[in-house]
């Protein structure tokens, strides 16, 4: 059967097939002001990492004594001098706004910091690198050894071996550290060492051990450029002014060899400073050319300002063909004007308040909150109970949180329906009208109490009755409303 | 002709299947290699399955597989796990007296708890889910008791049931006056209107004060008292409160003189343990009305 061609605007051919295969990327050493700021965050932000679950901090006796802890079995969280209820969650509400907000803010100043320097891949891939290259030589040799088509000999062998060995004891290491902020940190050591930890310890290890060895070892980049949505979030929120890794065309263009470069010159035309080594690709972890303009692979580590710089040093031009810039300052060297920076903007102001008022409010709330508080629940069923005198009760369920780390005595005041009397179940207290109770340190305590009021005291159906608690020792205090309902 | 060439899409560059429906041809486009192994792994792994657990439905059982795994026998084992937690605190509370768990938090605690529960499987169905009763059924939140408040009468009385069939039950019964032929209806009129003035509520008009008197004494004092008060040794319900178990309007008082009254309280004892009734007894206290 013959069929007509279809009609050239449904053809296809200029869609390429929707799967690229990777490029192995094989960055090349590199040294310089930005290589030695990333080796210092790398060991800031790993050593944090690995080490703060060891960090001790004295709560007191009964009390756990590690300075960062998730302990999900008594459902508390400890960071140093804070210990946060599961009803404080609202805290990491807090924390999440300024941490996007911070984000936001960084990105407006320059670029991608987050990527190119703290972000865990970006770290972790680093390190990995790293270790790739102490083992397997730089770039040119592992390009070497991968291309051999050589059967492989015992040396090579081994190589891979070592270097996959330390990988997984980095990721290893990586999950460890992972569950030793949900346990106290020696203990489980101990437990993980003898086979005595539970079983969700190793299995978290496992977890955490596969995904830092497959994503450091083996999707690097990829993950950049394809999982993490935060390119496409940053391209969308960047503006003008914002400084990026960019390579300042203005004073590359055109580039020329350096030996034609130097004759051109000698002949007093204008030419690039960029010879076309080609360093700037060598060095990039994500292997993009910056030349090309800005792109959703370059995580901005600024890798290649380190190797561009020290080849224009040793070619005797000036410095940062590549560096923190942005377009604007281009165009204006380009119009012979001086370059201008406003760090201080619009969205940098608002970015900087949001933080600043969260943070506030956040610290405002955290310097007064309670540590003392009562919640009330009112008996569903029955609402109210008429007594043999005509006089009508009301049963509540009373919580006492006590979030201090000594037990207290809690005393009870109802201010509600006239002349009512209060009884707290199981609690014969030496003060009827005002019921002592005793709330265990840093727990709650749950009581039943009934308020009677005398017959046709409360005409209404409702009224509103609330629940004064105070401690007794340091007058503290917290309320809580509910209703006292006739039937 | 049929035409058994592979024909080719020339948009996609994949075969068809040389259907064809409203001018659309179907593309063949087969499933991945990977999916379709899998699939029949998993066959073969559902067969292995067939023979390591339970399976195969046969006549009055079913195949039990080689590992004799069996859904019943961790219920069991759960089960027993269960029993043996909760028997430690069980015996601290079957020591305790119950005046002694009320005044311990955690026994308390633990009294409410379990008396909560079989409260709500053995005794909601007449008293209500919160005890909150109905007509004919006690309210267990009002400290008006027919047997008594206490600690140990709520417990005797669970126990033993009231007019339960028991040896040790609460006996005693309101008689059917009326019925029985022993006040004639003016009688009794007078009578549950004098009972009605004994709580404060009004009377119909006529009432005479000496016909009531004379007929509550003649035959009501025994049981209910003197004063009307009642008698909780008998069940016999105090008449000068404000709570009426089968309604305070004058019919529902006639009704009571009339045909009498006897509500049955089951008997509790060897259907519930005696902790679990002790359980029972601390719950129904501290629902308030607790003497």
């Amino acid at each position: 059967m013959n069929k007509p061609a279809p009609p050239a605007d449904l053809q296809y051919d200029d869609v390429g097939p929707l799967y690229a295969a990777r490029k192995k990327v094989y960055p090349q050493s590199v040294s310089g002001t930005f290589r030695r700021i990333k080796w210092g965050l790398m060991a800031v932000c790993l050593g944090i990492y690995y080490f703060l679950p060891f960090v001790r901090w004295n709560r007191g006796l009964g009390a756990p004594d590690q300075a960062v802890l998730i302990d999900f079995p008594n459902r508390r969280f400890y960071f140093f001098f804070i210990e946060l209820w599961p009803q404080e969650v609202y805290y990491f509400t807090g924390l999440l706004i300024i941490a996007a907000v911070a984000l936001f803010l960084m990105n407006a100043i320059g670029g991608r910091i987050w990527c190119g320097y703290l972000c865990p891949q970006t770290v972790w891939t680093d390190l990995f690198y790293a270790v790739e290259r102490l083992i397997e030589g730089d770039r040119r040799e592992r390009m070497k050894k991968d291309a051999s088509a050589d059967p492989m000999r015992l040396e090579r062998i081994s190589e891979i071996v070592l270097k996959h060995s330390i990988w997984l004891l980095i990721a290893w290491w990586t999950g460890g550290a992972w569950v030793l902020y949900f346990s106290d940190a020696p203990t489980l050591v101990k437990e993980l060492v003898t086979f005595q930890a539970p079983m969700t310890a190793y299995i978290w290890i496992a977890m955490l051990t596969a995904s830092t060895y497959l994503l450091a070892g083996f999707m690097r980049e990829q993950v950049c450029t394809y999982m993490c949505p935060w390119p496409r979030i940053q391209a969308a929120l960047t503006d003008e002014w914002a400084l990026n890794v960019t390579y300042e065309y203005d004073r590359g263009e055109k580039r020329t060899s350096l030996k034609k470069a130097a004759e051109l010159r000698a002949q007093g035309e204008r030419v690039g400073d960029c010879i076309d080594c080609y360093q700037c690709v060598a060095v990039c972890p994500t292997g993009i050319d910056i030349r090309n303009g800005p792109q959703l692979e370059c995580i901005q580590c600024g890798l290649c300002i380190d190797a561009c710089d020290s080849v224009m040093t040793r070619i005797g031009r000036p410095t940062r063909l590549i560096g923190y810039d942005n377009d604007i300052n281009i165009q204006r060297r380009e119009a012979g004007k001086p370059p201008i920076y406003r760090v201080v903007r619009p969205r940098t102001i608002v970015y900087s308040s949001v933080i600043a008022v969260v943070g506030a409010i956040m610290l405002y709330a955290l310097l007064t909150r309670s540590l003392l508080d009562v919640n009330v629940l009112h008996d569903r069923n029955p609402v109210a109970v008429k007594l043999s005198d005509g006089s009508i009760r009301n049963a509540y369920t009373v919580r006492l949180l006590n979030k201090r780390g000594f037990d207290r005595v809690i005393a009870i005041d109802v201010d509600g329906p006239v002349n009512a009397t209060v009884h707290v179940v199981g609690v014969d207290s030496v003060t009827p009208d005002r019921p002592m109770i005793v709330v265990g340190r840093d727990q709650t305590a749950e009581f039943r109490v009934l308020v009677t009021a005398p017959a046709d005291s409360n005409p209404e159906k409702s009224v509103p009755v609330r629940f004064h608690v105070t401690d007794v020792g340091l007058g503290e205090v917290a309320s809580a409303t509910d209703n006292f309902v006739s039937p | 002709m049929t035409d058994h060439r592979e024909e080719i899409d020339s948009v996609s560059g994949t075969a068809t299947t040389g259907h064809q429906w409203d001018d659309i041809k179907e593309l063949n486009t087969p499933l991945p290699r990977w999916w379709v192994i899998a699939f029949y792994l998993s066959i073969i792994w559902a067969v292995g399955y067939w023979f390591v657990y339970p399976a195969w439905p046969l006549l009055t059982s079913n195949t039990t597989g080689f590992l004799g795994y069996s859904s019943r026998a961790d219920v069991a084992v759960e089960l027993a796990n269960l029993d043996k937690i909760r028997g430690e605190k069980m015996v601290a509370l079957g020591a305790a007296s119950l005046a002694d768990i009320e005044k311990d938090p955690g026994l308390l605690a633990l009294a409410r708890a379990r008396g909560k529960t079989v409260f709500g499987d053995n005794c909601a169905p007449c008293h209500g889910s919160g005890a909150a009763g109905a007509k004919g059924y006690p309210n267990l939140n009002d400290d008006d008791w027919l047997w008594g408040g206490t600690l140990d009468q709520i417990m005797q009385t669970i126990q033993f049931g009231a007019r339960s069939g028991h040896a040790k039950a609460h006996e005693g019964q309101m008689l059917a006056f009326g019925k029985d032929g022993v006040l004639k209806p003016d009688q009794i009129v007078a009578v549950a209107n004098y009972v009605r003035a004994l709580s404060g509520l009004s009377t119909r008009p006529g009432y005479e004060a000496a016909a009531g008197t004379k007929v509550f004494a003649e035959n009501c004092v025994a049981c209910h008292g003197d004063n009307g008060k009642g008698n909780p040794e008998l069940g016999a319900p105090n008449l000068t409160d404000k709570i009426w178990l089968y309604g305070s309007d004058e019919a529902a008082v006639i009704e009571s003189i009339t045909n009498g009254r006897a509500g049955v309280m089951p008997a509790w004892e060897g259907r519930l343990d005696p902790v679990t009734i002790k359980a029972m007894a601390v719950y129904v206290h501290s629902l308030g009305g607790g003497k």
